[in-house]
């Protein structure tokens, strides 16, 4: 009786410490050294898993920033706190990025500013609608209304006003592009937070489709007025449609006055400038970077900004040495 | 000459007549559980090959030369799945530090296997066919190789099942059991060769 229990224990005992030796040995034989920069990033990043960064998750980006040297800089939702803590883990000098904020890239889309085909009478869901023939709204690239994009923010930084079009709210918007991905007509831009300038509309339909077909009556048409006097060639007009290249754009805001369709909205308050002659020495840098080309005087003489011709860019403000310039709203 | 048609026959028998998957009805989970993509079945399919050729040597072993020697047959689930699962742990260790593409490419499913009914199977086969220590490596090789190749027929059949009409009621896993169901039927007619 006692050997059948015995003899067993002892040596199963044994096979296991055995085991467990060459194991516990192997493993420090084995040992992948991963750098422990890596653990203590990963536990800085928020651990949403977004994908903003174009990473396979924070564990992802973590690695990369650790192995292959990429910026510290690409995680909207941590922020500025996260980047300086991921910083000081890797002797980096932070430097900030500017925050991307989601926009819907279309005005039609609420209850009374959209022109149907046919009543959709089915599931709720953007994608869903967008399959059966083109979608409801007589533009094929306007806004389906099911707000896919509200159910994909995990912020609830979406949210539908009283006459059913999609508010973004900049304060809550982490930038994280998940409603761009849930979007299936590809109507959600990332947008630098400086920009308040956008081309509302998606549509590449030609100039009388496109009028005919938008509820809002703010198609873009596809003139290309705005990518002809845009004065930084930040406006590139293809498939009926202009984009602006947020790279180029000094958010000046002379599109949104030109547009005759009204489809690009500039959300910025705009005042006019006014120069003081007391501070000015008529340099004139504020005359060559006017893009309005609206402030006069010569060299050594006072300028003057022609006040009908003004857009309130605010560019003659930021460039002015002497802090002539005052902006008045 | 001997050995070569020893080894054929081996081969032909693990790999069609007595497949782990379709005739043992051995790991049946990583079958219908990873073979969504055909990638990914044939990862599974080499972890559990290289898993299954190493447990038979080990377990053989051990089975000859521990279990025998003090008469603890009985033993033998407790002894093997022991082995087994410490086998797995050192592979992964091992693989980890030498062939970390390897490693990456196996990912998850190469701990997975240690809970792998087929390893146990073939080892106990194994033992209860009283073959001898090439045999019962030869046999885990090709058991796994065979292993490997119902799960990437799966694999593809699935692929295709994807982007075929099915029926809302059949879709996802009943259709692929279904699937899983005709291949053991053809399968069944294999089962004729003889040599």
């Amino acid at each position: 009786m006692l050997e059948i229990i015995v003899f067993p224990t002892i040596l199963f005992g044994s096979l296991a410490l055995i085991f467990g030796i060459i194991l516990g040995y192997a493993s420090k034989v084995f040992q992948v050294k991963t750098d422990p920069k890596i653990e203590k990033i990963n536990e800085v990043l928020p651990g949403v898993n977004c994908g903003a960064c174009g990473y396979p998750g924070c564990a992802g980006y973590a690695e990369a920033i650790v192995q292959n040297d990429v910026e510290i800089n690409l995680c909207p939702p941590g922020g500025k706190a996260v980047m300086n803590q991921i910083a000081e883990i890797m002797g980096k000098v932070a430097s900030e990025k500017e925050k991307n904020i989601a926009s819907i890239l279309c005005s039609s889309g609420g209850y009374v500013n959209t022109n149907f085909k046919y009543d959709y009478h089915g599931i709720e869901n953007c994608k869903a609608v967008n399959l059966l023939s083109g979608g409801p709204n007589q533009c094929n690239y306007g806004c389906v209304f099911q707000n896919d994009c509200i159910k994909a923010c995990i912020y609830g930084a979406i949210s539908v006003d009283k006459t059913g079009m999609r508010i973004i709210d900049i304060e809550k918007c982490i930038g994280c592009t998940a409603c761009a991905k849930s979007c299936p007509r590809k109507l959600i831009k990332m947008i630098p937070i400086s920009k308040t300038i956008n081309v509302k509309c998606s549509s590449k339909d030609k100039a009388f489709e496109a009028r005919k077909n938008c509820g809002n009556k703010t198609p873009c048409i596809g003139c290309g007025i705005c990518a002809k006097n845009c004065p930084y060639k930040a406006i590139v007009l293809s498939n009926n449609l202009a984009t602006i290249d947020y790279d180029l754009c000094t958010n000046c805001g002379l599109c949104a006055k030109q547009c005759p369709t009204k489809a690009i909205i500039d959300n910025k308050k705009r005042g006019k400038a006014l120069i003081d002659f007391k501070k000015c020495i008529g340099c004139t840098i504020c005359a060559k970077k006017c893009p309005a080309n609206c402030i006069s005087g010569e060299l050594k003489r006072m300028h003057i900004v022609d006040q009908e011709k003004c857009i309130g860019c605010e560019i003659c403000y930021e460039k002015c040495p002497k802090q002539a310039v005052v902006m008045n709203y | 000459m001997d050995i070569l048609s020893n080894i054929f026959v081996i081969a032909i028998s693990a790999i069609f007549l007595n497949n782990v998957i379709l005739t043992r009805f051995l790991g049946l989970c990583p079958y219908l559980g990873v073979s969504k993509k055909l990638d990914s079945a044939l990862g599974m399919g080499m972890a559990v090959t290289f898993v299954i050729t190493m447990a038979s040597a080990i377990t053989w072993v051990i089975n000859m030369y521990l279990l025998g020697k003090f008469n603890m047959h009985y033993l033998q689930t407790v002894a093997f799945i022991l082995t087994i699962a410490s086998l797995v742990q050192f592979v992964e260790l091992f693989i980890q530090k030498t062939v970390p593409a390897l490693y990456r490419s196996l990912g998850v499913y190469l701990p997975l296997i240690t809970t792998n009914c087929a390893v146990l199977g073939i080892a106990i086969i194994n033992i209860n066919d009283n073959s001898s220590f090439i045999d019962s490596v030869l046999n885990g090789f090709f058991g796994g190789i065979g292993f490997t190749f119902v799960i990437i027929l799966m694999a593809g059949l699935r692929e295709r099942l994807d982007k075929a009409e099915v029926p809302a009621a059949m879709k996802g896993m009943p259709i692929a059991l279904v699937t899983a169901g005709c291949m053991a039927l053809a399968f069944l007619g294999l089962s004729g060769l003889s040599f």
